[in-house]
């Protein structure tokens, strides 16, 4: 999991360092660069993702305990037949 | 739904979110950063319908050869559908705020995909009034394909007829125009696919529930008799 994890991360970041190196366009429609610049914006991506694991953990979850309750109904069942 | 899709689309959702934030995205006026909800509020309605299209499918198979599962899958396709076009429109009221000057500006496309949400609210409430199961799941499989039916003319044919500020409607190219360097494309596209595997997946949650609450209710039934 942690290599996934890494692996993951290093692929983002080299799609990023492309996408930095295509910065082009007009400077003069006003942007969130200072935002950027601060590197205030990776407290926002982190928040966000925080949120979306939170959310996928918890489908991962339901997935589980929906095929737990499936295995019980039918052993139930099994049992009673 | 098999393991490896859902950890494509765990994937892709977590590469979306920091993409779709930290990447450089076109310099427009009035937009401004709010483009960046191009990642977030049209992948909704292509997942909505994605999921139309699969209930819709499934409705028609019914009717081919009505089985419960059958039944079953074309609800709870249509069910998560509507979960997503209403988190679509919800996004796009908030955008049409900053982008158009007000949350309901009337646009045809707006309009229109407020119709076609209505027409899948009144599939649920039809489901809701028949008391008889097979009557029920035959009824709303062919009230499904009207739905289908109303819906693609609705979103997708008559905001093009009219002028609309939507983009992609009435003469309004998509976001085509703006992205030519194809940056924006990295992160919409998976954006898409992710939020697409993931209403899959919640359909085949939803859909076991559903088969284990019919199978409870079968037990119960061989009780009384």
């Amino acid at each position: 999991m942690k290599k996934f994890i890494s692996s993951l991360l290093s692929l983002i970041l080299a799609l990023a360092s492309l996408s930095a190196y295509a910065q082009t366009g007009a400077t003069d429609v006003p942007m969130a660069d200072g935002l950027r610049a601060e590197g205030k914006i990776y407290v926002v991506v982190a928040i966000i993702l925080i949120v979306l694991a939170g959310l996928i953990t918890y489908l991962f979850t339901m997935d589980r305990k929906v095929k737990k309750l499936k295995n019980l109904l039918a052993d139930k069942n099994h049992r009673t037949k | 739904m098999k393991n490896w899709l859902k950890i494509i689309a765990v994937f892709l959702l977590f590469y979306v979110h920091t993409a779709g934030l930290l990447f450089d995205v076109p310099r427009l006026n009035i937009l401004n950063e709010t483009i960046r909800a191009l990642y977030f509020h049209v992948p909704m309605w292509f997942g909505m319908v994605t999921l139309f299209s699969i209930s819709v499918y499934y409705s028609i198979v019914y009717l081919r050869n009505p089985t419960a599962e059958n039944d079953r899958k074309a609800v709870e396709n249509a069910n998560v559908g509507l979960v997503f076009g209403i988190l679509g429109m919800l996004t796009g009221m908030l955008w049409a705020n900053y982008a158009w000057g007000s949350f309901w500006h009337g646009d045809p496309k707006q309009n229109g995909a407020a119709i076609a949400l209505l027409v899948y609210l009144a599939y649920f409430i039809l489901r809701g009034s028949v008391e008889n199961e097979e009557q029920k799941a035959r009824l709303s499989a062919v009230y499904n394909i009207f739905a289908f039916a109303a819906m693609i003319p609705l979103i997708f044919i008559i905001p093009r007829l009219t002028s609309s500020l939507h983009p992609g409607s009435g003469g309004n190219p998509g976001f085509n125009m703006y992205d030519l360097d194809n940056r924006m494309r990295m992160v919409f596209y998976p954006a898409v696919i992710g939020w697409i595997l993931i209403g899959i997946w919640i359909v085949s949650l939803r859909v076991k529930m559903r088969t284990l609450e019919d199978k409870i209710h079968d037990i119960e039934d061989e009780k009384i008799h």
